[in-house]
């Protein structure tokens, strides 16, 4: 037996506190509510950015305003009130490449947060963004050396070499009239990540953003940019939490994976953040031939999700696997899946997801395969777990397929199931208690994600679920 | 009486529309081994699911003792750490837990048994050994895709690291390969010998009973004792059956 599985049942309770905590944001530049030609300038002027991208947010903005506001498919958005959404809000610092050179509020909520120890035992590179500005970033020197950029957009913008790269790939797998919340994004966009890895290299450790949301009332638009050249490798980590407040948070970042030829991408995502967040984020990926693109997901926060990442595999024998849970309690409705295009001859996909639901919770799977023309002998499951913990919650699943191949096979399995009586009554009688039978079932449940997970984000996540289950037996 | 470690007393109890047991006594002394024998639905395995307290059966009237406490209204988790132990016919597979965290798990949840992670690992491998289990099969998910001689295995495993006073061993030899029951009777004798604990063994083959010096019998018929007696008994059933008693519970149920 590993020490990896013993020590993770010996990891201390969590404190509630720890995602939950707040600091004044006295002195930090927010710009005015709503959505106007004005703001959108502002934050473009701010950055100093290049023409082509200022038109870029003026035209989203007009097809922002053009686009119906709420689907009426989906959990209901009513209570997201754009005219009291602050699109801008920056503490007034500037990037960091040492954590002594970030402010202490910030770097304190950091470091409740783990990351720069994380940083110092696990990772090749971090970032952090703290409202609307990244704060910090950083990457080992010999990651450095091999050529891996990992950076802001901003500041690739800024950089004649990189300027043109950006330009070629923003905007191009989410355009942004996909959608309106797509376009909301390119008109107001700020911070995320541009990550180049050149053709062969292989990123030993993983690089990872982290977001925090801290000012009420506002919205965070990062944008992610990813490019894994030819047989490249990497792993790429995404962590999102906010604390919790009264009025309405919105998040609505885009996500655009370039997956060359022969290459792999590993994208995972723990997801907590906190039950007024409007979670409406958009991401995407294009993956070459030969080419592997694998989504961990764990979603366990906000008040409504609507969070389908899609997979294009256009090159030929290109694979994609997607693992994701999302955890629904109280007050949350979470509409997830995933979408995958299967595009290339002899491409396979394969989706496992989970999902549970308590408290009154709302989960809602939703899935789309799509088998183009050409893709012979395409191969995709679709497999769907959903666990309800009492007779209050609700738990949908909604899988669409449309195979345009005769020779494609598809399958979709999906079962929803409850804790049994027996298993409960065995695990009390060997002195677990009612609630730490529940755990450990709960548990088991998501084990197949955490261990796709690395060791201190499964960690996060057994945390996470134990906190949720804490609040579920009194 | 007062030094009877399991005291049942005068027990009726059942599911919310079906009453299954009938003015139950049973008691077993501290070391002692007691066998539970009856024909098929005679309520044997409820009354060892209801000394476990299992919420599936309310118990009507009467009471249980364990080690001098009134445990009636405790639930399973209480009793398990008073020391009663109930290894189930059937355990359940618990997906995604992994065998070895659990074990842990359950452990620590008795000062008593207090290791080091060290001599806990130290500890199960042992046990392993003893019942002829590979390491392997602790780095499973607990009882997922085992076979039910396998799960039985867990069982004993269980039994040998929690050292529970008391041991409800529900059939625990039913569909067992000569070998596999030859493991569960070593895994009965080491913790006759090493915990000092009671048995009470819930069976009708008295195979498994033939390493054992039995210290009573008892037989149920239709929810109610219809005999107890020395272990003996035991000999007699084996060439006459359960006849003459069922006959007796028929009486019973007239009376």
């Amino acid at each position: 037996m590993s020490e990896r599985t013993e020590n993770r049942t010996q990891v201390a309770d969590v404190d509630r506190s720890l995602y939950d905590f707040t600091y004044s944001e006295e002195g930090y530049e927010r710009y005015d509510d709503g959505l106007t030609p004005d703001i959108v300038r502002a934050i473009s002027a701010k950055k100093d950015e290049p023409e082509w991208m200022l038109a870029m947010r003026l035209a989203a903005l007009e097809t922002y305003h053009a686009k119906e506001m709420a689907p009426n498919w989906g959990p209901s958005i009513a209570g997201l009130d754009m005219d009291h959404i602050s699109t801008y809000v920056s503490p007034r610092t500037k990037q960091a490449k040492n954590w002594d050179d970030v402010p202490d509020d910030i770097k304190n909520t950091f470091e409740r947060l783990g990351i720069p120890e994380a940083e110092r035992e696990s990772l090749a590179g971090v970032g952090a963004q703290y409202d609307s500005e990244i704060v910090y970033h950083n990457m080992r020197e010999d990651v450095a050396k091999s050529g891996v950029i990992y950076t802001t957009i901003e500041d690739a913008l800024h950089d004649p070499q990189w300027e043109p790269v950006v330009h070629e790939y923003f905007g191009k797998l989410i355009p942004p009239a996909d959608h309106k919340f797509a376009a909301l994004h390119y008109a107001v966009w700020s911070g995320g990540s541009f990550v180049y890895v050149p053709a062969g290299v292989k990123v030993e450790y993983p690089l990872q953003s982290y977001f925090r949301l801290n000012a009420e009332g506002a919205g965070q638009f990062e944008h992610t940019l990813i490019i894994v050249e030819e047989g490249a490798d990497l792993h790429f980590i995404e962590g999102c939490s906010a604390p919790k407040y009264y009025e309405a948070n919105l998040h609505a970042g885009a996500v655009e994976l370039f997956v060359k030829d022969h290459a792999r991408l590993r994208y995972s995502t723990i997801e907590n953040w906190s039950k007024n967040m409007y979670n409406l984020n958009t991401k995407r990926a294009r993956v070459g031939a030969d080419a592997q693109m694998e989504w961990v997901s764990g979603s366990f926060g906000s008040h409504v999700s609507y969070l389908y990442p899609t997979t294009i595999l256009a090159g030929d024998r290109s694979n994609c696997e997607f693992t994701g849970i999302t955890f629904a309690g109280a007050t949350q409705d979470l509409d997830t899946g995933c979408k995958v295009i299967l595009n290339g001859a002899n491409t396979t996909a394969s989706v496992d997801t989970k999902s549970i639901s308590k408290d009154g919770g709302c989960n809602t799977f939703r899935s789309s395969v799509v088998v183009g023309r050409h893709a012979a002998n395409a191969r995709c499951t679709v497999s769907c777990q959903s666990l309800m913990l009492d007779d209050i919650s609700r738990s949908d699943t909604i899988p669409a397929m449309d195979v345009r191949n005769a020779t494609a096979s598809v399958g979709h399995e999906a079962t929803i199931g409850r804790i049994s009586d027996d298993t409960i009554l065995y695990l009390m009688s060997r002195g677990c208690s009612e609630a730490e039978a529940r755990t450990m079932v709960v548990g088991g449940f998501a084990n197949p994600v955490s261990k796709e997970l690395p060791l201190e984000y499964a960690v996060e996540m057994n945390n996470l679920i134990k906190l949720e289950m804490e609040g579920a037996i009194g | 009486m007062h030094s009877q470690l399991l005291r049942v007393s005068d027990v009726s109890a059942g599911t919310e529309d079906k009453p299954i047991l009938h003015d139950v006594s049973l008691a077993v002394g501290a070391g002692e081994t007691h066998v539970l024998m009856g024909p098929n639905g005679a309520g044997k395995s409820t009354l060892g699911r209801v000394v476990m307290g299992d919420p599936t059966y309310q118990v009507t009237s009467g009471s249980i003792f364990f080690d001098d406490a009134d445990v009636t209204n405790e639930a399973a988790d209480k009793r398990s750490l008073a020391g009663i132990f109930l290894s189930y016919q059937a355990p359940v597979e618990v997906p995604g837990v992994p065998l070895y965290s659990y074990l842990r798990t359950i452990t620590q949840k008795r000062p008593e048994l207090k290791m080091t992670a060290r001599k806990f690992r130290a500890r199960v491998g042992e046990i392993a050994d003893q019942l002829d289990m590979g390491s392997s099969f602790l780095t499973r998910e607990l009882n997922v895709g085992f076979s039910g001689g396998e799960k039985k295995k867990i069982e004993m495993l269980q039994l040998l690291l929690l050292r529970p006073k008391l041991a409800i061993l529900d059939e625990t030899d039913s569909g067992l390969d000569v070998d596999a029951l030859s493991v569960v009777s070593k895994g009965i004798e080491a913790y006759r010998q090493d915990c000092d604990g009671s048995l009470l063994i819930i069976t009708h083959n008295t195979r498994i009973l033939e390493r054992l010096t039995v210290d009573r019998t008892h037989v149920m018929v239709q929810g109610r004792m219809v005999a107890e007696g020395p272990g003996s008994l035991i000999d007699d059933i084996d060439a006459h059956g359960f006849e003459q008693f069922e006959r007796a519970g028929e009486d019973g149920g007239a009376a």
